[in-house]
């Protein structure tokens, strides 16, 4: 590769490289208050900070990790801009600096102002975090400032990379903790558990066939958030594992990368999502902007708090914090201040670390206004949904929160967002597990949930049956209960509504049959997420049946519990490529992957429409409330006609009930015939195969579709 | 940090030792890329580094750029494990040829 790069000649022409002021031997000069944060700049460094309520403002500088400050520096009255204190320190080092701000102003509870002086505060556009540089390393519980603001350069070499815009419709998204992802032994990578682990198990990723990686929460949070001592083995325990709960927005978490405690973390980072783009995988972020790590009225001051906290936080009128979110405070996102800097935070991730999409945790409290009530027209929604910076980045809505508001299907979208679907989750469960009368639902959520999202296609529709929140797949089959006693909250905690059927044992057992069982419908509901239009998403692990057992909140434990076991890959072989072969199944044939809602007419004169519906007799389905039969034909040729591409005729059945069925297949045209894709109620290896080598039916009327098994074939 | 150059036939040897971080990186950057120039052949002999920060790998690569934009070409040779984990996680290694010895380097060179 050649550049025209020469040594940057001496600007002379320039005058803000020199200095104006000093303080205690430090040189000053006023800064630009935009952007906001620290920006290196020739020389040294741009300081910018605001508050709508405070006083006065004080930048602290340390030398790294000293307890002490190395100076105190007043912001000159000359130096700030509406309410915006801006300045350069000349001459820092910036890989040993770290800094905060002291705020003055009032202390008056009732009117939101909780301003402190004797605390050193973070500032929320910190690129880098240092004080939890290595994950599970105790915090020194002394340190006057825990989470403290480093100086990073935005100068990584991305050569020819940026986001890989894969169509929405065509991504099959994998859910997976960056921690869990690689800490097991198993794993075998030189860094258990960090970015640098994923980007070793890279090639895992590229077999199973998933062009997405959804990683839980990266900003910078406190795994010792909620901590206690063990009182048996006198250890300090990790409590936030997930990490939803954010310290820092503009921030990786420090203790997710090898390289962390020498500071390196967001070339880590960025170095994995290069080679995970080289590999043609998508990298989205669950973002967390509906609370901070700062608890309610008795949580520590990190930075928001002491800031400005009348500007940042849902207030009631007695200024306690509204708790939308289930964890103590609510971010106020629709405050134009707070807005902005979501804003600005979503274009730093976007154009700095080329991250493909977002998924938004409690999405809905980004919809309220500062009191709390639902928005019809959300302004921090509309901006996010017309940037231009975020304008090819995916966004994806959790619809609802924790204070009640659910908007699954009717979330404000802008033509933009998609939503996890909740209700596919459920219909899929109940149908799973064999309950009546689901068969119509089932025909919406096969078809994109056009109930849902009509007008805004099948894309809206996030489709998934298991994710981080509840059972895995396999618990899904396993347990009718959860069981999180080891939470340590006498298991009231997780979710009680699990859709979730145990196939005739509570956990594991030595009982073939129900072990066949289970294994099958693991298989059945991998058919399903993988045949049905919209965007399938997976949970890490769930591809060799990994087990929480039974637990569905595994949010505090840094153990097996939520480890993904490696060795599952050799001892589940059979389900790993069933996964491998259904998601090859689905990116070979795009009428799987429809731009539009299908309509049941025929678009391009082929004789059938691009969905007909059949039961134990071709075009004759069973809507009735006792049906537990559901079963489907895509015309290829009228996929052809939203995706530009001609595609094979495509059967797909789904029997729940616990007997089995014959089912008459309808006529093929054009002298095609009926080929096994997919036969759940066989054993391996001929439950599936792999495109192109599907072996063609004897019988092209009759196929006996088995109890609680599906069935995929394939016309051409 | 100390650094030492020397020439092998057209090869140029730089052999950096000690750390390279924030206070020396400017300094090495300087009488690195004074090697610079059309055709320039640069090995940097990286055995005795003990530490290298953000600014030292930042450093080698603006090495990179500024040298292989006038024409010339930079490899490292004897990259400590430690330093080289760090490099590759951190996408640094990407840019560089490494070798087991400064021979191996100057024979790719020259």
């Amino acid at each position: 590769m050649t550049t025209s790069v020469t040594d940057p000649a001496p600007d002379f022409g320039r005058m803000d490289t020199y200095p104006t002021h000093d303080y205690q031997g430090f040189k000053l000069r006023a800064g630009k208050p935009i952007p906001f944060g620290a920006t290196l700049v020739p020389g040294g460094v741009n300081f910018s900070i605001y508050s709508s309520h405070a006083e006065s403002c004080t930048l602290v500088l340390f030398e790294k990790g000293a307890h002490q400050p190395l100076v105190e520096i007043p912001f000159p009255a000359a130096f700030r801009i509406g309410n915006v204190w801006c300045m350069i320190v000349f001459g820092l080092d910036y890989e040993n600096t770290e800094y905060g701000y002291r705020m003055t102003g009032p202390f008056d509870v009732q009117a939101g102002h909780w301003f402190n002086p004797d605390k050193i505060l973070m500032d929320p556009y910190a690129k880098a975090i240092a004080g939890r540089d290595v994950w599970g390393a105790k915090p020194d519980w002394n340190d006057i400032y825990h989470h403290r603001a480093r100086l990073v350069y935005d100068d990584f070499d991305w050569d020819e990379d940026r986001p890989l815009e894969i169509p929405m419709a065509d991504l099959v998204v994998y859910e997976m903790h960056v921690r869990s992802f690689t800490s097991h032994p198993n794993a075998k990578v030189k860094y258990p558990g960090t970015f640098a682990g994923i980007r070793e198990k890279i090639p895992y990723l590229k077999e199973l066939g998933v062009n997405c990686v959804e990683l839980m929460p990266i900003y910078e949070f406190d795994e010792f958030e909620g901590s206690f001592v063990d009182p048996e083995t006198g250890k300090q325990m990790v409590r936030n594992y997930w990490g939803y709960s954010t310290v820092g927005f503009f921030a990786p978490k420090a203790g997710f990368a090898a390289t962390g405690k020498i500071g390196m973390q967001v070339d880590e980072l960025k170095a994995l999502i290069k080679e995970l783009h080289r590999h043609g995988i998508e990298v989205m972020l669950d973002v967390v902007f509906n609370h901070t790590a700062e608890g309610n009225e008795n949580g520590p001051y990190i930075s928001f708090r002491g800031l400005d906290n009348r500007t940042y936080y849902m207030l009631t009128p007695e200024g306690y914090y509204f708790n939308f979110s289930g964890t103590g405070n609510t971010l106020n996102c629709n405050n134009p201040i707070v807005r902005n800097m979501v804003l600005d935070c979503l274009r730093y991730w976007a154009s700095e670390y080329h991250i493909d999409g977002f998924r938004f945790d409690l999405a809905s409290i980004l919809g309220r206004d500062p009191w709390g009530a639902p928005l019809p027209n959300p302004p921090l929604l509309e901006t996010l949904a017309f940037d231009p910076i975020l304008a090819k980045c995916k966004l994806i809505a959790e619809a609802w929160d924790a204070g009640g508001l659910y908007q699954v299907g009717s979330f404000p979208a802008y033509g933009r967002w998609a939503e996890w679907n909740g209700k596919f989750r459920d219909d899929v469960r109940k149908f799973l597990k064999g309950e009546a009368g689901l068969t119509g639902g089932m025909a919406q959520r096969i078809t994109g949930s056009p109930d849902l999202y009509t007008g805004r296609g099948p894309s809206a529709s996030i489709n998934f049956i298991t994710a981080h929140d509840g059972f895995t797949l396999a618990d899904l089959v396993s347990y009718n209960e959860k069981h999180n006693e080891a939470n340590g909250e006498g298991n009231r905690d997780g979710a009680n509504d699990n859709e979730s059927w145990n196939c005739g044992v509570e956990g594991p057992t030595d009982d073939p049959a129900i072990n066949a069982l289970r294994r099958r419908q693991i298989k059945n509901a991998a058919v399903m997420l993988l045949t049905s239009q919209g965007v399938p998403m997976l949970l890490m692990g769930d591809e060799v049946a990994r087990t929480q057992n039974g637990n569905n909140n595994t949010y505090c434990h840094d153990n097996e519990l939520n480890w993904f076991d490696w060795s599952q890959i050799e001892s589940n072989a059979d389900l790993f490529r069933f996964w491998q072969q259904m998601i090859a199944f689905r990116r070979a044939h795009p009428a799987l992957r429809q731009r539009h809602h299908l309509s049941g007419q025929d678009h391009v004169g082929s004789g059938y429409p691009d969905i007909s519906w059949h039961g134990t007799q071709a075009w004759q389905a069973d809507w009735s409330g006792w049906s537990r039969l559901v079963a489907f034909m895509l015309c290829g040729k009228n996929a052809a006609t939203v995706t530009g591409e001609p595609d094979d005729y495509l059967y797909v059945a789904f029997n729940s009930h616990w007997d089995g069925h014959e089912l008459g297949l309808p006529l093929l045209p054009d002298g095609r015939r009926w080929h096994v894709a997919v036969n759940t109620g066989m054993p391996a290896p001929d439950d599936v195969f792999a495109p192109g080598a599907e072996p063609v039916l004897e019988n092209q009327i009759l196929f006996f579709a088995g109890p609680r098994s599906a069935v995929v074939l394939v016309g051409r | 940090m100390d650094i030492q150059i020397r020439s092998e036939g057209t090869v140029k040897v730089v052999t950096i030792t000690g750390t390279i971080d924030g206070a020396t990186a400017p300094v090495a950057q300087t009488q690195i890329n004074a090697q610079g120039g059309p055709g320039a052949k640069v090995v940097l002999d990286m055995g005795g580094v003990d530490f290298m920060s953000s600014a030292g790998l930042r450093m080698l690569l603006a090495a990179y750029r500024i040298i292989g934009g006038q024409g010339g070409r930079v490899v490292l040779a004897r990259l400590p494990e430690e330093l080289r984990d760090t490099m590759e996680l951190t996408g640094f290694l990407n840019f560089f040829q490494t070798f087991d010895s400064v021979a191996a380097g100057i024979a790719e060179l020259g």
